[in-house]
């Protein structure tokens, strides 16, 4: 049993049978994980932590479970979890300077939910800092490499989580999606990313952004494998008083039922602005589901759909400047020595901690609060929030699907766009409005432009992920997409 | 001249009585704790941790509101106020701002024997800051920092602009505190910091329909420090108003040794609060039942129990207002009713009720006051029972009064119950009347200057041969009848 047999290809629910079958054990998947993750991250940049000790250890607890027969979900696999969320003992940094030193006292409920599920958490990836970007450009630890194309950005915030599942260095990871940042990425790197109904996963831990918009979702390179993640990391938690108290269905076991008389609206925006290519990609996907069943709509008006980009950035940056105030230097993280009082002391802790987009957004939100502003922009937000809510809801009395590309073309080059934030902003037109709905939407792999992935929207109704992911599974079915693997 | 007008508004925060702080679940009782021992993640401020609402603290702060009449907001939700501090750790006090649990009510007062009814203009729910210590002597030039405070459950009572002195001031924060005590919402306790105010204070020429530039006036520590703040600073704006000096709306300290209000902030340093509704926790839903169920178990609140007292015990509305001062003492008067009618079945329980309150208005609230001035029975050993045990062997004639008062003192040293009190010392009233009579014959025989006085008409010299009867029986004897038999006696002899 030589563990350089062990296929790191492989999908986790594939580790998890032959782990049981005592194929291989969990100490040998973990090992050569570690190994083949130090060497590809020398060129993807894609983790701020690799924790080789604390996985290698956990690993041989995991096989000793798994030896007295204890039924975990994902005993013994290896994932990754964006530096987002806090894992007691360990550094977490939310990609900033800021928290470099920070070792948080507390997990944050995913974490807690993967340690009880059997995870083995290999380390913390990278992404924008405090999750702020959409390029993975904006981390202390530098830019992520998209493994497709190491000349080109992964996308982000969630780059680093998206590009280690597409080079195969782990078969699953957690991120988080405040306006695209599990989408996108996971489209430029052409793997599944899964943004959940708000209040379906626990916030508690993850370090806020925009605390009204985002969920933690799960990313990964095979559909059933996705939905496993789901079905653990979702749930009610007393801790988080946003998250809805509903049942959480075991959604990998059920992924099988089809999409039949199944109703997918597409909206009559959606190519503007958008690669010319692009279009042939959706049509040729729309096919494969009307081919099983799905009934298609095109033309779709969602008048809304273009106050989403202004109102996201009124809301998120407006929330990030008051979740962001806390980092003061006065009990933990980054803390400036140079000062003659107080309010330099602050100044300069927060001048030197945090970087330039982030400052970018904390001022936005500040002005966008303030005394006189507030009604002009921040409460015209609001309102322009309850009416894309109330646009998506009316096509989803109709409608069990929307369906649009994830991004209006694939990954551009590092450094292209980091000057011209208008035009990085853009490049989340099509998955801003779902975090303005809260609905659950999911990108998956739908071909390749100039050699480089692109993937496909599925937007859903407030807690339909199980449709969701039969959808995307109708379509893994006659697909060979998310088979296709980089070599860098 | 014109007369001046005083227009003063008070905030007053109250830390409320729960177990818990108001987000997390650490203790929220911090005093006499070390420092930063009754902290966690959440009140500490940490990375990606989220608020959870303490219910109690939502249904205190309701109690207050329908104990002042407010009306109570079917939807209510949480803002960010936000301020950069050290002592506010995550940069945004979690407070309310535009749908406050409770709007509009009033707080009703006598002042000079009239009511003074105030208006309140909000009751709203926040959570407390961390408290920083400076000039200490631990690490020079630096302040240290307490977290244990961060997170206590805060309601803050805003009045409107509708004092107009110093008195007036204290006596609506007198009545706003006994009620906070009475309905157990807080121990509203100025010393420990559970009852803080600052004052909004403005003055203009009476008649007008316009307000002055208001000052807010912070750091008072007691009743007598926001008494003596508000006063110079009516004072202080008087002058100028008179002298037609701008009065600038700004915020300043009370400096209690000096006696006068210093400038802290003007407006423009005003902070810009940026106030937005708080995105971790929805807004909460106050159902009409909720509220009723609220509203059944809000206790009987001073007013209303001392115009009961009046009518079922017969007393005098002062005395019912001192009976009923605070819910302790109103408890303890009634049960002591009820024991003593249980003992004495035949009497009216308004005759019962008379001698009771006596007693505790008088001889008991003296030893209470010697412990200390909010002193209550459940701080000593003496029960209710004990007081109409006492008041029993009275009515019975097993001790006279006198001997009461110091069986009463007897008890309140721990010596024991009523009856062990009396039978250790002694106390036991005399009624062998040839005992007695040998006293009294000896009394009579040792003062013949009294006796001379007394039959010539001066009256006051039975007194004293009273007294000297008093004492030789160490007061075992009931006065009256020691008078009586001292008459009957003296005039045998003649
Ligand atoms: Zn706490």
């Amino acid at each position: 049993m030589m563990d350089t047999n062990i296929d790191l290809t492989l999908s986790a629910l594939k580790h998890i049978h032959n782990m049981t079958e005592s194929v291989y054990t969990s100490k040998q998947l973990i090992d050569k994980t570690i190994k083949n993750l130090h060497l590809q991250d020398s060129k993807l940049n894609a983790y701020i932590t690799i924790l080789d000790e604390y996985a290698f250890e956990r690993s041989i607890a995991m096989d000793e479970k798994i030896n007295r027969g204890e039924e975990l979900p994902l005993a013994g696999v290896p994932i990754a979890v964006k530096d987002m969320l806090a894992f007691k003992g360990y550094p977490t940094t939310a990609g900033s300077r800021t928290l470099e030193n920070f070792i948080p006292t507390f997990n944050s409920t995913v974490v807690e939910k993967l340690i009880n599920a059997g995870a083995v958490i290999i380390g913390k990836t990278s992404c924008d800092e405090f999750a702020m970007g959409s390029s993975n450009e904006h981390a202390f630890t530098g830019p992520v490499h998209n493994p497709w194309n190491l000349d080109c950005v992964p996308g982000g915030s969630s780059g680093g989580s998206a590009a280690t599942v597409a080079a195969r260095g782990v078969p699953l990871s957690v991120g988080t999606d405040t306006g695209g940042s599990i989408r996108q990425p996971a489209s430029f790197n052409g793997i599944y990313g899964l943004k959940p109904t708000y209040g379906r996963v626990s916030r508690y831990g993850v370090v806020a952004f925009a605390s009204s918009l985002e969920q933690v979702g799960p990313m990964a390179y095979n559909i059933h494998d996705l939905a496993l993640l789901l079905s653990v990391i979702a749930g009610h938690d007393p801790k988080d008083s946003t998250t809805l108290n509903e049942v959480v269905p075991d959604y990998h076991t059920s992924l099988d039922q089809g999409i039949k008389g199944m109703k997918i609206a597409v909206p009559d925006n959606i190519y503007d602005g958008a690669n010319k290519i692009m279009q042939s990609k959706i049509n040729a996907a729309l096919e494969i589901f009307k081919n099983n069943g799905a009934e298609i709509t095109e033309g779709i008006s969602i008048p809304s759909w273009e106050s989403a980009l202004p109102a996201y950035y009124l809301i998120a940056p407006s929330e990030a400047s008051a979740n962001l105030s806390r980092y003061d230097g006065f009990r933990y993280g980054q803390s400036s020595v140079e000062y003659s009082d107080l309010w330099q002391r602050l100044e300069n802790t927060r001048g030197l901690g945090f970087g330039k987009e982030v400052k970018r957004r904390i001022l936005l939100g500040t002005y966008a609060l303030s005394a006189g502003y507030y009604d002009q922009y921040y409460k015209k937000a609001l309102k322009l929030r309850t009416m894309i809510k109330n646009d998506f809801k009316k096509i989803f009395n109709d409608y069990d699907f929307i369906m649009t590309p994830t991004t209006p073309a694939p990954a551009f080059k590092i450094g292209e766009r980091i000057t011209n934030p208008l035009e990085m902003y853009m490049s989340d037109y099509y998955t801003l409005p779902i975090n303005i709905a809260g609905n659950p939407a999911i990108s998956i792999p739908c071909g390749f432009i100039d050699d480089l992935p692109v993937g496909l929207q599925i937007i859903g109704k407030d807690l339909e992920e199980q449709k969701l992911l039969q959808c995307a599974a109708v379509y893994e079915k006659e697909t060979t997409w998310n088979q296709e693997i980089p070599s860098f | 001249m014109k007369k001046i007008q005083p227009v003063i508004g008070l905030e007053v925060h109250v830390q409320l009585n729960t177990r818990s702080k108001m987000f997390c679940s650490c203790s929220r009782d911090y005093f006499n704790s070390e420092p930063n021992t009754k902290v966690c993640p959440v009140c500490l401020g940490m990375p990606g941790v989220l608020p959870v609402i303490n219910k109690k603290a939502v249904n205190l702060t309701i109690l207050t509101g329908l104990a002042f009449d407010c009306s109570i907001s079917p939807i209510s939700s949480f803002a960010r106020k936000n301020y950069p501090y050290p002592d506010l750790v995550k940069g945004y006090q979690i407070s309310q701002f535009e749908e406050p649990l409770c709007i509009g009510g009033k707080i009703s007062f006598m002042l000079n024997n009239e009511i003074s009814e105030v208006s309140l203009e909000r009751i709203h729910l926040e959570e407390d800051t961390a408290r920083l210590i400076h000039n200490n002597s631990t690490v020079q030039d630096s302040s240290l920092m307490d977290i244990n405070r961060s997170g206590v459950p805060l309601m803050e009572v805003v009045s409107d602009p509708d004092m107009h002195s110093a008195d007036q001031a204290i006596g609506y924060l007198k009545k706003l505190r006994q009620t906070l005590r009475y309905i157990d919402v807080s121990d509203a306790d100025m010393e420990k910091g559970s009852f803080r105010c600052d004052a909004n204070i403005s003055v203009r020429y009476e008649g007008d329909k316009t307000l002055g530039n208001k000052v807010e006036v912070k750091n008072m520590n007691s009743f007598r420090s926001i008494h003596r703040a508000i006063e110079t600073e009516i004072e202080r704006q008087s002058k100028m108003l008179n002298a037609g000096e701008e009065i600038v709306q700004e915020t300043r300290g009370f400096v209690d040794a000096k006696g006068i209000t210093v400038s802290q902030r003007s407006k423009e340093q005003a902070h810009d609060y940026r106030y937005f509704p708080e995105p971790d926790l929805p807004p909460l839903f106050n159902s009409d039942l909720t509220i009723s169920n609220l509203k059944t178990s809000l206790k009987e609140l001073p007013n209303i129990k001392s115009k009961r007292f009046e009518k079922q015990y017969g007393l005098l509305s002062e005395e019912s207002e001192l009976l009923a001062s605070t819910k302790q003492t109103a408890d303890n008067f009634e049960e002591s009713v009820k024991e003593y009618q249980k003992l004495l079945k035949n009497n009216t329980e308004i005759e019962l009720a008379k001698t009771v309150a006596n007693w505790y208005m008088g001889d008991i609230a003296k030893q209470l006051n010697q412990i200390s001035p909010d002193a209550e029975l459940q701080d000593t050993q003496v029960s209710p029972r004990h007081i109409s045990e006492l008041l029993q062997l009275i009515h019975k004639k097993q001790i006279t009064v006198s001997s009461a008062k110091v069986v009463l003192e007897k008890m309140f040293n721990n010596e024991g119950t009523p009856s062990n009190i009396v039978d250790q010392e002694g106390l036991g009233q005399l009624n062998n009347t040839d005992a007695i009579i040998e006293i009294i014959l000896n009394v009579i025989k040792n003062n013949e200057k009294a006796i001379r006085d007394y039959n010539s008409g001066k009256t006051s010299a039975l007194g004293y041969l009273v007294g000297q009867v008093m004492k030789e029986t160490r007061g075992r004897i009931d006065a009256n009848e020691a008078s009586q038999l001292l008459i009957k006696k003296i005039s045998e002899k003649k």
